[in-house]
Order: structure tokens, then C-alpha cells, then sequence
């Protein structure tokens, strides 16, 4: 599956979406959910809660292991998404569309040191080696 | 350099995901573990198991090597084909495999043992068979490939298979094998449904597995192989027991005999030691995931996780756990995951048997 271009990413695995108000929308990407297999539970981050950058905020549970996920850049939770909470295999059928939480970043200009989709390609690709 | 069974190609031209399973290079899975999971539940799944080890014993006193070898008694095999399954202990009762025994005649005992174990049970078994003095001869049998077929669809998937088998199938009682040439049909398994367990010569092993794969059988990954046999009760060996927990903490007291004045292996420190633990089921009440090595607080004192997993077949997380004794089935405890205390209730196992939830 292909990478999305218009998406930034992080070293652990992360999607971000950078939206037109300069919120961010955060989920894991497609190799992360290839990797752990059948999702059974998501624990995501309440709203209101205030992350630092790298700090473990969510919990992604497949049938085989468990992971956290970090939080992309430092800012606050606005919103987590229920759906996926609900229906944890979503991340499975579509990672780039089952959105985990939405946050509001401390500092707009931290997205820039986040991943294109050309680095993270190569670091998925350097991974599988 | 990874290990590879013979269907190693098999699983690679089939798209598996392949993983290091202790020094095996093995499929976890074809695509989804879960619906892999609900074939074997619903249908008839496939499984290489060629990682584990068949073992054949020759020699005359075969049957008093094993009487002393291993914990179960093995004089409760009588008819030819008839299985065992039973602790091979060491002299503090520590299990050192888990193994089925298969007696075929006087002088030919067939064992199948673990992959992790393999080398490790072979040298203590080579050991006793010095000590003793019975003059037995061990050999592995690498020159085979093991296949699982299992499900309510099995019986009949491997009668379209091997057209003419049917005349073996159909007498073959639980638990119960018949060899034919080089071929070896068990009616056994690791996923609490029906099926066979069947050894071929290596080299047929491919064929075989896509004459399986044509009569409707669908290859299964050892994620699913994990969540089937934790749902049918069965313990794995590493992580429910080892050489340092005793059977009797371990659920396995039903294999162990003391009924008998056997001597074997094992016997006077199970005999001198006080049991305090139990193996029992957990099903977790709040939601989360319960795994190995989690912390269990009971009213009698503190346990841990041995196996869990999310059960697909009953939608929420399953486990064994060893908890002091006096903890009964229906009584709450909790678990630690992260940093949370999550409500599990005790219950009796197996939780699914033959596609149907028991508790």
C-alpha cells in the first residue's frame, strides 16, 4: 500500500495530518497495523489532556501484542475518536482513515520536523531489511 | 540461519507472514489471524507443525523406560495406536516438555515433543537410556513433516484428500493413531475441535498440503494455532510451565499418576512438596487485553498472567493464570495492565470446546 504524500509521519509509526485550521489529526499508519495484526482494543487519549512531544498517550492492542502510541509533537488532545475505540479492527481496514485523536500543537512550526512521506517510505523500507 | 520445515516454499507462495518462532522460520498468519481462527472453528484449517519433533523408541523394555521416564503412566496404553499425553519431569518435578506418546507395539513407542525442546529432551532422554541400562534405541524423526487439519470440516476434508483413507478415519477414535507405510494419521490437535494430526515423509509433505488445500482446507498461522489452543484450555510449554513450576501448580495434575507405586522421574519431590498454586482461567470483565506476565491480586495473595490473549470466538480477553490456592471459579480478582487494576473473574476451563463457548 502506498504512502500518502500528503501526510507527515513519525519514527514510530504515526500519521499526522496537518488541517486547514492547523490542528492535527493523528493515527498509526498502515505498515504499523500490518505489523501488529488483527487490532482488538484502542485506548485513545481523553480531550483536554495536555502531551508532551513523544509521550505514550494512546494504547493499540492487536490479538498479538500490545503498543503505545506517542504523541507526534507537544500540544493539547481536542478530540479522540470513539468509532475506532468501538471498532478497533477500522485501523485494520483502513489506518489513514481510522483517525485516533485530534490535537491542537503547542508550536505550529513543530510539524515541520516531523517525517515526509518519502523519508518514512524509507524508513519502512530500511525496517524490512 | 532460521530453521525451515519442508513447507517452508508452501507458506512463502501462499503470502504468509513469516516470523523467527524459536529458531523456526514460521507463518504467524496468511492475511487475518482472526478469521483464521473462526475457520478452524467453522470449517477445517490447516496448520504445519513440522517444527515438533516425532520421536521413535525401539527396543524391547521400551514400555518400562517410558514407566519410569515420564509422569504419566504409560501402562494406560494398551491397544496399538492408543495416545498419551503427559510431563516428562526432572528430578526437583519441573517439566521439562510436554509430550504425546503413542504406543504402536512392544518394541516401537512413537513420542512427539516440543520445537523448543527437542534438542534438550533428546540429550535427557539418551541420558536415562544409559543410566538405566535399556539399551533403546532414540530416533528423531526429521525425515517427517507434521500436519494439522482441524475443525468440524476436517474428517472430511482429509477423506477428499487421500481418497481410500476414510477406511482409516472413520474407526479412528480421539486420541487414537494408525500408521500406514511411512504415513502416520493421529485424531489429535491443539485447538479443542476435531481433527488429526498427520506425519508424512518430508518430501511429500507439499503435495499433500495443497491436496488438503484443494478439499477445502485453509492454511492457518500459529497466532491463530495460540488463540485456539488458549481458548480449548491447553497449555503451552514456556510460558503455563517449565522446568521450574511443578505440574500440580501447572492444571496438569490430571496427568501426573500417583495412584500407582511407579517409581519415575520426578515423583518423591512432587510427592514432598506443598502445592500453594493453581493454574486457573481468567476472563477479563473491563476491557484490555490480559498477557503473559501480568499481575494477579487476589484476597490470598498475588499471581501472574501465564498465557492471555483476546478470544475471538467469545469477543473479550481470556487467560491462565497460576493464583494461590482458594481463589474458586466465579470469584473477582484483579489484574495490573500499565498502570490500571482491571476486574477479571475466575472461571473454570476449557472456555471453548468444539465451537461452542463453555463458560
Amino acid at each position: 500500500m502506498s504512502i500518502p504524500a500528503d501526510l507527515k509521519y513519525t519514527p514510530s509509526h504515526e500519521w499526522v495530518r496537518v488541517e486547514a485550521d492547523g490542528t492535527l489529526t493523528v493515527g498509526i499508519t498502515h505498515h504499523a497495523q500490518d505489523l501488529l495484526g488483527d487490532m482488538v482494543f484502542i485506548e485513545n487519549p481523553a480531550a483536554g489532556r495536555t502531551l508532551a512531544k513523544g509521550e505514550e498517550c494512546a494504547v493499540v492492542e492487536s490479538v498479538k501484542a500490545a503498543t503505545d502510541v506517542y504523541a507526534p509533537v507537544a500540544g493539547e488532545v481536542i478530540a479522540a475518536n470513539g468509532d475506532v475505540e468501538a471498532s478497533p479492527e477500522s485501523v485494520n481496514q483502513d489506518a489513514y482513515a481510522a483517525w485516533m485523536f485530534k490535537m491542537k500543537p503547542a508550536n505550529p512550526a513543530d510539524v515541520n520536523e516531523l517525517l515526509d512521506a518519502a523519508a518514512y517510505q524509507k524508513l519502512v523500507e530500511s525496517e524490512a531489511h | 540461519m532460521l530453521k525451515h520445515t519442508p513447507l517452508n516454499a508452501t507458506h512463502r507462495e501462499l503470502g504468509a507472514k513469516m516470523v523467527d518462532f524459536g529458531g523456526w522460520d514460521m507463518p504467524v498468519n496468511y492475511g487475518s489471524q482472526i478469521e483464521e481462527h473462526h475457520t478452524v472453528r467453522s470449517g477445517c484449517g490447516l496448520f504445519d507443525v513440522s517444527h515438533m519433533l516425532p520421536l521413535d523408541i525401539r527396543g524391547a523394555n521400551v514400555r518400562a523406560f517410558l514407566r519410569r521416564l515420564v509422569a504419566n503412566n504409560v501402562d494406560k496404553l494398551q491397544v496399538s495406536g492408543k495416545a498419551l499425553y503427559s510431563c516428562m519431569l526432572n528430578e526437583a518435578g519441573g517439566v521439562i516438555d510436554d509430550l504425546i506418546i503413542y504406543f504402536m507395539d512392544e518394541s516401537w513407542f512413537r513420542l512427539v515433543v516440543n520445537a523448543g525442546t527437542a534438542e534438550k529432551d533428546l540429550a535427557w532422554m539418551e541420558k536415562q537410556n544409559a543410566d538405566w541400562g535399556m539399551g533403546l534405541t532414540l530416533t528423531p524423526r526429521r525425515d517427517l513433516a507434521m500436519i494439522a487439519i482441524q475443525g468440524p470440516d476436517a474428517t472430511r476434508v482429509l477423506n477428499e484428500a487421500l481418497p481410500g483413507v476414510d477406511q482409516i478415519t472413520g474407526n479412528l477414535k480421539p486420541f487414537n493413531a494408525a500408521a500406514m507405510g511411512e504415513m502416520f494419521i493421529a485424531r489429535t490437535g491443539y485447538t479443542g475441535e476435531d481433527g488429526f494430526e498427520v506425519m508424512v515423509l518430508a518430501k511429500s509433505a507439499p503435495f499433500f498440503w495443497k491436496a488438503l488445500m484443494e478439499a477445502g482446507g485453509k492454511p492457518i498461522g500459529l497466532g491463530a494455532r495460540d488463540t485456539l489452543r488458549l481458548e480449548a484450555g491447553m497449555n503451552l510449554y514456556g510460558q503455563d510451565m517449565d522446568e521450574t513450576t511443578s505440574p500440580l501448580e501447572s492444571g496438569l495434575a490430571w496427568t501426573v499418576d500417583l495412584k500407582t507405586e511407579r517409581d519415575f522421574v520426578g515423583r518423591k519431590a512432587l510427592e514432598s512438596s506443598e502445592v500453594t498454586k493453581q493454574l486457573a482461567g481468567l476472563l477479563l470483565l473491563d476491557k484490555g487485553v490480559l498477557r503473559s506476565h501480568q499481575k494477579v491480586l487476589t484476597k490470598n495473595g498475588d499471581g501472574e498472567v501465564t498465557s492471555g490473549t483476546f478470544s475471538p470466538t467469545m469477543q473479550q480477553s481470556i487467560a491462565l493464570a497460576r493464583i494461590p490456592l482458594g481463589i474458586a471459579p466465579g470469584e473477582e480478582v484483579e489484574v495490573e495492565i500499565r498502570d490500571k487494576k482491571l476486574k477479571a473473574k475466575v472461571v473454570k476451563y476449557p472456555f471453548v470446546r468444539n465451537g461452542k463457548v463453555l463458560i
